[in-house]
């Protein structure tokens, strides 16, 4: 049985002024196996953050179904985390207090656990010696590492990435993709993961679902077949170019927002 | 950095009062000004030494640091807590907003024979001048600051499984005190009006009611003391609310 199974699930949201509703997506069914890495890859407005904040919880939807281990999504849960776009820190906490915050909310863990666990990644997202440091004392990239500290702290079954390194320049983008693959290598833990880059998808994923916009739809499906580790390089590797290059020419023709 | 920068505020700010007063005083002595419509200095600070020794001046202290800290105390309590509630669930706030914005538009002082005739010429018809003074300010700024809330960190909290409660003191709370001591700043400053105007409407006490007694017969050094103690207590609370303000934004950018 897949880990988490989206099966045949539409959104639609409401357009008050104009008094009619537009599809987010539609009829969209995937499935990722335990401790699989998935990629989400389609242009903006293509309605791929509607479809994590579908499995995460936070958006209803009409038709369809998510399940997690066989168990129906009706809100968020302790089986899930996500890292957001924005890093979406409480800016009057310190580092570790933020890295501690979806451990508190979620109260899976007792108050000594939780402040091991946390200094625990703080260390892992290379944050050590800046436990006491507010957010707005953070460069962008740091920002990202505590946002994703914080939602690994949690222990989750699936991570849910939504476009994380998005907001970063470039290099940092590439630095943060090579330390998440280093981090997920350890412990192998079930993501979902979003974007609108291509080669971020092809990098960091086993496998990559290429999205079409209006409605938002499943167009392919790939295999990534590069072994892991994946050093950096492999992107200017010519058989990951090739393999991108089909891709792009699914999305080409794709309407933009 | 040399001394003087360092304490470049303390010393030019406390040399131009210094050397304000000195000039007041001169004039004062020279005679240029006349006792029955100004003071000087020294007579003020004789008329202060000789009301806290001789006069009722501490027990006059006393009793409107009472009802102020008794009606502001009440107003920040009720003013948070509603502000937060208000903020928070918006039809509630729809209902309600008709009367805030029309008691917020109002100026107190037209309410206080309203406010004797109901709660008498005791204590509490002043105490409720304080709070009705004070609560707005901080009513208003509360429901603004929850308003105002980041709905990243909102739905990062749902995400994270938060409850009600949870959303409350984690974010909402925390979220909403720089609007809430902005709120207190103000509600400072209108509570004192209110504790001086109250007095002087219907009192047989206070500082209000020395100021206002003072007026009337023309013990014009008597009504600067007072004047200089209302001035002097708002100095102090404004610091006090400055200090509490800087106190809860030490995560915020420096700058």
């Amino acid at each position: 049985m897949p880990k988490l199974t989206i099966d045949r699930v539409s959104k639609r949201y409401r357009l008050e002024r104009e008094a009619r509703d537009v599809l987010a997506f539609s009829e969209v069914s995937l499935s990722v196996q335990e401790g699989e890495f998935v990629a989400i890859v389609g242009p903006s407005g293509c309605g791929k953050t509607s479809l994590l904040n579908v499995v995460a919880g936070l958006l209803p939807f009409e038709e369809g179904s998510v399940t997690i281990d066989g168990r129906a999504v009706a809100g968020p849960g302790v089986d899930r985390a996500v890292v957001f776009q924005h890093p979406s820190l409480l800016p009057w906490r310190t580092v570790s207090g933020n890295v501690r915050y979806g451990m508190e909310m979620q109260q899976r863990f007792d108050r000594e656990t939780m402040r091991g666990r946390a200094e625990q990644f703080v260390k892992l997202v290379g944050l050590d010696g800046f436990q006491r440091q507010y957010p707005s004392e953070l460069s962008g990239g740091m920002q990202q590492r505590v946002n994703l500290a914080r939602a690994l702290a949690c222990d989750p079954s699936v991570l849910l990435m939504d476009e994380p390194f998005a907001a970063l320049d470039a290099q940092t983008r590439e630095l943060m993709q090579a330390e998440l693959l280093n981090i997920w290598a350890e412990s192998r833990k079930t993501v979902l993961f979003i974007t609108h880059q291509i080669n971020e998808a092809l990098y960091l994923a086993d496998r990559v679902i290429v999205f079409g916009a209006r409605p938002g739809r499943v167009k392919a499906i790939l295999e990534v077949p590069f072994e892991r580790p994946r050093p950096l390089s492999l992107k200017r590797d010519p058989r990951f170019l090739a393999l991108e290059d089909p891709v792009w020419r699914l999305l080409e023709g794709e309407p933009r927002t | 950095m040399s001394f003087f920068r360092r304490h470049e505020a303390a010393i030019l700010g406390g040399a131009s009062a210094l050397a304000v007063v000195a000039v007041w005083e001169a004039a004062w002595r020279a005679g240029w000004i006349s006792p029955l419509f100004f003071s000087g200095p020294s007579a003020i600070a004789a008329r202060f030494r000789e009301d806290v020794v001789e006069g009722t001046l501490l027990a006059d202290m006393a009793y409107s640091g009472r009802n102020f800290a008794l009606g502001f105390g009440l107003a920040t309590v009720t003013g948070v807590v509603l502000g937060i509630l208000l903020g928070w669930y918006r039809r509630l706030r729809l209902l309600v907003d008709p009367f805030v914005n029309a008691l917020y538009a109002t100026p107190r002082i037209a309410m206080v024979p309203l406010i004797i005739l109901w709660f008498g010429i005791g204590i509490w018809s002043k105490v409720f001048v304080v709070f009705l003074s004070a609560f707005f300010p901080i009513l208003v700024n509360t429901i603004a600051g929850v308003k105002a809330l980041d709905a990243d960190l909102l739905r990062a909290a749902r995400a994270f499984c938060a409850s009600d409660r949870q959303i409350f003191t984690t974010v909402a709370i925390p979220g909403s005190v720089p609007f809430i001591l902005t709120g207190v700043r103000q509600g400072v400053a209108h509570g004192l009006i209110g504790v001086v105007v109250g007095e002087m409407f219907a009192g047989s006490q206070g500082i209000g009611f020395m100021i206002a007694y003072g007026g009337q017969t023309f013990a014009t050094d008597t009504l600067f003391v007072g004047v200089a103690i209302v001035a002097f207590a708002g100095i102090l609370l404004t610091w006090m609310a400055e200090r509490l303000q800087q106190r809860f934004s030490r995560w915020r950018p420096s700058r």
